[in-house]
């Protein structure tokens, strides 16, 4: 192809500008794995390296909860108007067993249903939605013995370098002095190229100042870090470190330890690489992985949730109509049902109030009742008394006539 | 050593002497002889490899006794089961000579799978006891029977500073019914001090829910004074230790130490890491004890297994080659 000479300023050099406003729009997404045995200093340095408490005293680091093979924490961070969303994949109880064999299959297990999701999503018609939780680096703790790597290191670098960027660290590595260090990291590397592990290469580039950069961080693999939760002053300065009786170990020093290394490559220099290599060559291996299995039979291999289909895509949108359907019908039913629990509800309370309102109504005309007995009971003691009154007045009265009559007599009596 | 008490006497109370007899001059008829034959120590590191056990050793010995500098390569392969290597070395400081056995066990806690890992180890251990035991049988007994036994054991647990993982727990509950057990934490400048102290809670209270005892046991004290000085020891138990065999300049003094960019660890000051407390506790106080208490009560164990087992021992002539009767 002819490259063309321009003759004037045409402008679409402010593309990249462009591309960069949409990006910080969007927001970025990162998901980050770490893996190690218990006690290596994962949370701390997962703490370290975002400046954020990601586990804290409300919040303890998996290692302090009940134990699950895979636990995933979200958090968004700001920074500069630009957005990331952070996963970070912790591994409680990874090599932990007495037991340890297979204690790497979890791990897989999670890596490949993460590419299982996004390679479904993106066989969608409709793919507005696509969440990218696919792991975009791996970064695995090394025990700082000081001898070389263990068999379960090999076995499970071995095992994932092929589905995910792996980054080895070396942990604690307060623990080692300089040579020690030096002699640790050349029998690692030895160990990495005697075992054909192929760990996050750092790409090469144009620029001869990115490439010297690069140059230095692969002459220091695998990378010695410290981490720690704790800030201390040391010359009047605060700074990240651990406090020992013979001194302050700083975790920003570059003389003491690789974190600077670590975090400017993983956060400044090399996180969209880091995705794009897992987007580009981890991602592509499962898919064709995938895709060459259901065609080569012919018959649908899998059968799990995720399943592929090679149709048109108009068979392809008419199923995803029959999806949303029937969820629009199920969301239908669920509603009522809902609602008819309600007014069944509703129902019954009514009912409970009637029966309520009439053993209260009965209440009343029981009392009325039992009023109405006794003034009639008193009506009649009062008749009674008056009906004795009445005869005791009679009586009087009658005496009094015969007291008449007989003083009448009397004097009649007398006349004669 | 017993002292017994003349026949005649009866009163344990004892009579006050009437002048010196010298009684007390046994003390330094002992002192002789064990100076000319000398004595036997017998220790056994295990733990997961790059732990520093061989560095301890030296450290401890203050030579180089381990098996890594009796010629074999630094970056050994890891081994796919776990080998016993037992190295031996005889020491000499203020007339007394020692035969020092260290025994190593690499393999341990390396594999994928560690299940049984601790079972050569235990093997082992049972097999010395049986060796001595079957000195002891013989009509015609050696004079001084070699003593291969294991008489300490120093288990190296990783300085993770959470708690004790399976596997520790595991190995010090099978065995430490047959060996003197003593629990180290390895490579502790990797913790600051307070989470040094509170890993040493920790693993304490697991050691004690799990029924572990570590040596010095609890049942074992003899009296008061043991137990006070015993309990002291065990408080500060398992000790946070750091080994080094290279010398470093410190205030005009040299000492034994690490040399990091942010200071130098030394190995004997008592603020930087318990190893004097280990070494002054290992050798300079209870090396005998640890003898005593390994054929008193671990022998003892085992041979009462033993015999129990199969209905009494035959003892055998020493020109007899043949299998014995065990």
């Amino acid at each position: 192809m002819q490259q063309k000479n321009l003759d004037g300023y045409v402008g679409f050099a402010s593309l990249p500008n462009q591309v960069y406003r949409k990006s910080v729009k969007r927001g970025f997404e990162f998901t980050l794995m770490v893996v190690g045995e218990s006690g290596l200093g994962k949370s701390t340095l997962i703490n370290s390296l975002f400046l954020t408490d990601l586990y804290s005293a409300e919040y303890p680091g998996p290692s302090h909860r009940i134990k699950k093979t895979v636990e995933q924490s979200k958090v968004l961070i700001k920074e500069g108007g630009v957005q990331l969303l952070l996963t970070i994949v912790d591994t409680p109880g990874f090599g932990d067993a007495v037991d340890n064999s297979n204690c790497w299959q979890p791990i897989i297990d999670h890596i490949d249903s993460k590419f299982e999701d996004y390679l479904n999503s993106e066989s969608r018609v409709n793919r507005r939605q696509m969440p990218d939780s696919r792991i975009h680096c791996c970064l695995y703790f090394i025990a700082p013995s000081g001898h070389g790597l263990k068999p379960l290191d090999i076995e499970f670098m071995k095992r994932l370098h092929e589905k995910v960027n792996v980054i080895p660290l070396i942990a604690k590595a307060d623990t080692l002095t300089p040579e020690e260090c030096q002699q640790f990291k050349k029998q690692i590397m030895r160990e990495i190229q005697e075992h054909k592990i192929k760990i996050y290469e750092f790409p090469e580039t144009d620029d001869e100042e990115e490439n010297r950069l690069v140059k230095k961080i692969k002459d220091k693999l695998p990378l010695a870090v410290v981490g720690s939760n704790t800030i201390i002053e040391v010359n009047s300065k605060r700074v990240r470190g651990r406090q020992y009786p013979w001194g302050v170990a700083e975790v920003e020093n570059s003389d003491h330890c690789d974190f600077t290394i670590l975090r400017d490559m993983l956060i400044r220099t090399h996180m969209q690489d880091l995705k794009d290599v897992t987007n580009n060559v981890h991602y592509e291996n499962y898919r064709s992985r995938k895709l060459a299995a259901v065609t080569y039979n012919g018959v649908d291999n899998n059968k799990a949730k995720g399943q592929l289909s090679t149709k048109s895509p108009l068979a392809q949108m008419e199923e995803e109509r029959r999806e949303h359907v029937a969820k629009m019908k199920k969301m239908e039913m669920e509603m009522e049902q809902v609602f008819e629990m309600k007014v069944k509800e509703k129902v019954q309370k009514l009912k409970d109030s009637e029966a309520e309102l009439q053993r209260r109504h009965e209440q009343m005309k029981k009392n009325l009742e039992a009023q109405h007995k006794e003034l009639e009971e008193k009506r009649r003691v009062f008749e009674e008394e008056r009906a004795n009154w009445e005869t005791q007045q009679r009586l009087e009265q009658q005496k009094l006539e015969a007291s008449r009559t007989l003083e009448k007599n009397k004097k009649k009596g007398k006349i004669f | 050593i017993s002292h017994g008490h003349g026949g005649s006497h009866s009163s344990s109370g004892g009579s006050t002497l009437l002048g010196y007899i010298g009684i007390d001059t046994i003390i330094e008829q002992m002192r002789k002889k064990t100076m000319k034959t000398g004595f036997d120590f017998n220790i056994m590191v295990v733990g997961p490899s790059g732990l520093g056990k061989s560095t301890l050793v030296n450290t401890l010995f203050k030579s180089q006794v381990s098996r890594k500098s009796a010629g074999w390569a630094r970056d050994e392969k890891i081994p796919k089961t776990v080998e016993i290597k037992s190295v031996s070395h005889v020491i000499e400081e203020g007339g007394v000579k020692m035969k020092l056995t260290i025994v190593d066990t690499p393999g341990f806690g390396d594999q994928i799978n560690n299940d049984n890992c601790w079972e050569p180890i235990s093997k082992y251990i049972n097999e010395q006891f049986e060796k001595f035991l079957k000195e002891e049988v013989n009509i015609t007994r050696k004079k001084r029977i070699p003593d291969t036994r294991v008489h300490c054991c120093l288990y190296f647990i990783p300085p993770t500073g959470h708690c004790l993982r399976q596997l520790d727990v595991e190995f010090m509950r099978r065995l430490s019914h047959s060996v003197n057990i003593i629990p180290v934490i390895a490579k502790s400048d990797t913790m600051t001090i307070e989470e040094r102290q509170e890993f040493k809670q920790r693993v304490r209270k697991e050691l004690e829910n799990n029924g572990i005892e570590f040596y010095p046991q609890k049942e074992f004290d003899d009296d008061m004074e043991d137990k006070s000085d015993n309990d002291k020891i065990r408080e500060t138990m398992p000790f946070a230790v750091v080994g080094s065999d290279k010398e470093h300049q410190v205030n005009g003094k040299r000492v034994l130490g690490r040399k990091t960019a942010w200071g130098i660890i030394e190995v004997e000051n008592p603020n930087h890491c318990e190893f004097a407390q280990l070494r002054d506790f290992l050798i300079r106080s209870h090396l005998q004890d640890l003898k005593e208490v390994t054929h008193n009560i671990h022998y003892e164990t085992y041979r009462a297994k033993r015999l129990n087992d199969n209905g009494g021992l035959h003892p055998i002539s020493s020109n007899d080659t043949q299998e014995s009767n065990l």
